[in-house]
């Protein structure tokens, strides 16, 4: 009796450990996300299962606009962050003094949230700010550049432009630079011998030896880029559109959960699409068996 | 194909000297090999010859020409890497291509090259493969190839066959060594094997502790150890050591005496305390018959412990407190525990100052 | 430093790109510490190129007559919560996916790669339906349970590879010396695997800390810091709003100063 209960706990034993968080997970999130799915194909106010939701976003500009701003913003940033995060990445794997305090340095960002981000450059960006103090007196403007306000639509995305370059091109490093190290050195080292230039080592080698990780940063960032929404929301309010903003509007200002979950269903559906989309793209084709 | 001189090379990595003034001129086409215990610096020097590390003092000659501090790329060299190298995102073919594309050969001059090396190395039918459908020895064909197809001035190899199984490893060894004879590449090839060492060296420089012990043939080596390191390193099983006191015309090492010829007493003249080896091989069992030529001196001791290794047996044998190892052929045999009476070769001792550690025979 | 020939120019443009990257990094930052405690007076005159009388009541206003100190209060209850409930759900999980065999382990771990892209905030709009029906609108428990969706895979992942990190012989040997696999978990593997779990813990704080849809979305009273900062940005003076900034900023770079290389490895993990 007891061998078997023995024989059955050994068995059960991983199941049990696994029970709490598969329980959270059908709770928390299996749940909600039917439950996103029933509200946004409910009528707000029949209360019947009905598009109307959709119909009623496909004929609000501000839905256009939003899906265009979080694509244009996204198709802005990401290439920037890519570029960078790889630039850095290169420089860094160079050994030299103090290398080891610039990667520090370059990853604060990661810990620092998109609101804080945002007051950050709006602290450098807005009428007094650093760079309208700077410009003015050394005399190359009479009266401050405005980055903020409706009229000044592509200053401010501008501004969210940089303020995202600034915050999340951290995550993006980090994944190139992890899958930079894991790099065997002697593949480096057989492309100096063999006569390489640091152009060729990087496009020859590097390149496709740090695809899968490019792939995991594009997928990753891209998913991000999708939920834009505290900087937008502090810098431009809703003067700039995007998905995540709109669906915050509809919640907590027109109180109307249906609209907003018929948003966040869309968010989802093009998150997952995208991140398909990297994988079949992207797919390594070396590693294949 | 050029000759490489080494001038003083010294390379510190922190508190550890690496590379301790290390001087050595290796002539065209010549196959060198650099061979030491783990941590001799005999990697570091090989890296120091490629310019993947710099040295921190000295001068390192191609030819007539300073390549001291230039890159890598514009040394005209090749390697083999201990890990291979091998890209893992290219086919072998275009693995084997690469320093010939980046050199601009035109295309239907790369592919006649490509075939030529691969039929050398006999894995024509691979080009189209991954890496990671390769076996480590197939993998290592490939890096030998790659390094070979753009004719190199010089060769480097660093530890090329540890990765590889021990029959695989023996039969590499030839091919590796007849593959330099036809292109007369000047090789430069590191290894702490020295079967592999002495095989494949035209010259073998003996490392350690960052520095060269001994530069010679494996004949030279082998025969004429410049000093203790070298002769403790060299042969398996090892060489038998034993203080030994000079007086006169008497070395007597406690446990036997031997009368010095009156050539050696000059040489001895003065010393106090030297060290003699004599190698297992040299020592033979008198009741199985003293072969001619051999000059013995007869010792008697018991047999302490067997090593039967099939075609030959290592025989412990004590004397006193001293335990000597005696080869004989595995067709002899001895039982544990008797005595037994054998004869050094006197032709084959090795002296060494006990001070200097440096041989005075 | 020995170099090779021509190095020493791309070590020159090496050290200037390096500087530019540090600069790019730490001067927004260095700006809104100055903004935050510039005498607001000061602030205003664009005729200064940079405020050189400073206090603290920019800070003081925010804090005690604004009452963000209610929501930096509420936003670390919020964060530990988070690490507390996604530790206790994550950390067994992590463990039986480090150590052991079975059936749809590969499916699992697959899920829980999936869940770590999924766009969190689409959960929160049916949270405020469903913590209507069950009581937990406007709660702080509420944000830490939706907090803990986006946290629980990260925590799952940096446990599991933390555990495999550890010999199982360690645990083993524990166990042919007379402890249970619990006393032998508890006594030997855990303490073995603490710093990393502090680095995944600060790791989860920033997370929760840094958040502000769903904390905005799911408690209208009892915001968080971010949350709060959010609705009354907008309005509220300029020198308020760094002040805010400052605040938000500090407590995630210091815990990242103390646990910088293992953050590192951290992230790592959580990206692989």
């Amino acid at each position: 009796m007891r061998g078997k209960n023995k024989i059955f706990y050994h068995n059960f034993l991983p199941y049990l450990l696994l029970l709490p968080t598969g329980i959270y997970m059908g709770v928390f999130i299996g749940y909600p996300i039917l439950e996103t799915i029933r509200l946004a194909f409910t009528h707000p106010y029949t209360g019947e299962i009905s598009l109307y939701n959709f119909q009623r976003l496909s004929r609000d500009f501000h839905f256009w606009n939003a899906l265009k701003y979080t694509f244009l913003l996204a198709g802005i940033v990401i290439p920037i962050q890519v570029t960078l995060a790889l630039g850095v990445s290169l420089l860094l794997l160079r050994r030299f003094k103090g290398s080891n305090m610039v990667l520090y340095i370059f990853l604060i960002p990661l810990t620092i949230s998109d609101v804080a981000a945002a007051l950050i450059w709006y602290n450098i960006l807005t009428g007094n700010g650093y760079l309208n103090r700077i410009l003015i007196n050394l005399g190359l403007l009479k009266s401050p550049l405005h980055f903020f306000g409706y009229q000044y639509r592509s200053m401010e995305i501008l501004a969210i432009v940089i303020t995202e370059v600034w915050r999340a091109t951290a995550i993006v490093f980090v994944i190139i630079f992890a899958g930079l190290q894991m790099i065997g050195k002697e593949y480096l080292e057989a492309a100096d011998v063999f006569g390489a230039s640091t152009y060729q080592k990087f496009r020859y080698i590097i390149l496709p030896m740090i695809k899968p990780s490019l792939q995991t940063a594009l997928i990753i960032r891209t998913l991000f880029a999708m939920q834009i929404f505290g900087v937008v929301w502090i810098l431009a309010g809703r003067d700039i559109p995007i998905l995540a903003g709109e669906t915050y509007y509809w919640q907590i200002e027109l109180k109307n959960p249906n609209v907003a979950a018929a948003y966040s269903l869309i968010i989802a559906c093009i998150s997952i699409f995208l991140g398909f989309l990297y994988i079949k793209l992207l797919k390594p084709e070396y590693l294949e068996r | 194909m050029v000759s490489v001189r080494l001038e003083n090379l010294v390379k510190r990595f922190g508190k550890v000297t690496a590379v301790d003034h290390i001087s050595l001129a290796i002539k065209n086409g010549e196959f060198v090999v650099l061979l030491g215990p783990s941590g001799c610096g005999k990697t570091t020097t090989l890296r120091l010859i490629s310019g993947l590390e710099l040295p921190d003092e000295g001068r390192i000659y191609f030819d007539d020409s300073d390549v001291t501090y230039l890159p890598p790329k514009e040394r005209n060299i090749s390697m083999v890497f201990q890990s291979y190298a091998v890209w893992p995102h290219m086919t072998v073919y275009d693995n084997i291509a690469f320093p010939m594309r980046i050199k601009k050969v035109p295309e239907d001059e790369i592919k006649r090259k490509v075939k030529w090396a691969a039929e050398l190395l006999r894995i024509g039918e691979l080009l189209d493969r991954y890496p990671h459908q390769l076996s480590g020895g197939q993998k290592q064909r490939v890096a030998v190839a790659r390094a070979i197809v753009v004719e190199p001035a010089v060769l480097l190899m660093d530890e090329p066959l540890s990765n590889l199984d021990a029959l695989l490893r023996m039969l590499m060894r030839s091919e590796i060594k007849k593959l330099q004879r036809r292109l007369k590449v000047t090789t430069i090839y590191v290894t702490h094997d020295q079967v592999e060492a002495m095989v494949m060296a035209d010259r073998v420089a003996v490392m350690n502790k960052g520095r060269i012990m001994q530069i010679g043939t494996t004949e030279e080596i082998y025969n004429k150890p410049a000093n203790l390191f070298v002769a403790g390193f060299i042969g398996s099983p090892r060489m038998n050591f034993f203080e030994a006191s000079v007086s006169d015309t008497i070395l007597d090492t406690g446990y036997f005496k031997m009368k010095l010829p009156e050539e050696m007493k000059q040489v001895l003249e003065g010393y106090e305390t030297v060290i003699v080896g004599i190698r297992p091989e040299d020592i033979h069992p008198v009741e199985r018959g003293i072969p001619p030529g051999v000059k013995p001196i007869e010792l008697e001791g018991r047999v302490d412990f067997i090593e039967p290794l099939g075609s030959d047996t290592i025989i412990h044998l004590k004397i006193g407190e001293i335990l000597l190892l005696v080869k004989v052929p595995g067709s002899y045999i001895v039982e544990m525990g008797r005595k037994l009476k054998v004869a050094l070769d006197f032709n084959k001792l090795h002296i060494f100052d006990k001070k200097t550690e440096k041989a005075i025979l | 430093m020995k170099m090779y020939k021509g190095e020493a120019l791309k070590m020159i443009l090496t050290y200037a790109l390096a500087s530019i990257i540090v600069a790019w990094i730490l001067v927004p930052l260095g700006l809104i510490f100055i903004s935050a405690f510039a005498v607001p007076k000061e602030y205003y005159n664009i005729h200064k190129l940079i405020p050189l009388a400073f206090t603290t009541e920019n800070v003081y206003t925010l804090l005690f007559v604004l009452k963000a100190w209610k929501s930096t209060l509420n936003s670390l209850i919020v964060a530990g919560l988070t690490i507390a409930i996604s530790f206790a759900l994550g950390l067994p999980t992590g463990y039986s996916l480090a150590r052991f065999m079975f059936k749809g382990k590969d499916t699992f771990k697959l899920l829980i790669i999936g869940l770590r892209m999924f766009p969190v905030i689409v959960l929160a709009i049916p949270f405020t339906v469903i913590y209507l029906k069950i009581g937990l609108a406007d709660t702080l428990i509420g944000v830490a349970l939706a907090h803990t969706a986006m946290s629980l895979p990260f925590v799952v992942l940096i446990t599991s590879s933390l555990f495999s990190g550890i010999p199982v012989d360690y645990e083993e040997a524990g166990m042919v010396f007379g402890l249970s696999r619990f006393e032998a978990f508890f006594r030997i593997t855990l303490p073995l695997a603490l710093p990393g779990l502090a680095a995944a813990a600060i790791f989860v704080f920033i997370m929760s800390w840094n958040e502000v849809f769903i904390a905005s979305v799911l408690v209208l009273v009892n915001r968080t810091l971010p949350a709060d900062i959010l609705v009354s940005a907008l309005n509220a003076p300029d020198p308020l709003k760094f002040a805010a900034g400052f605040i938000m900023v500090l407590p995630a770079m210091i815990f990242v100063f103390f646990a910088r290389k293992y953050l590192i490895q951290v992230w790592g993990i959580t990206i692989r």
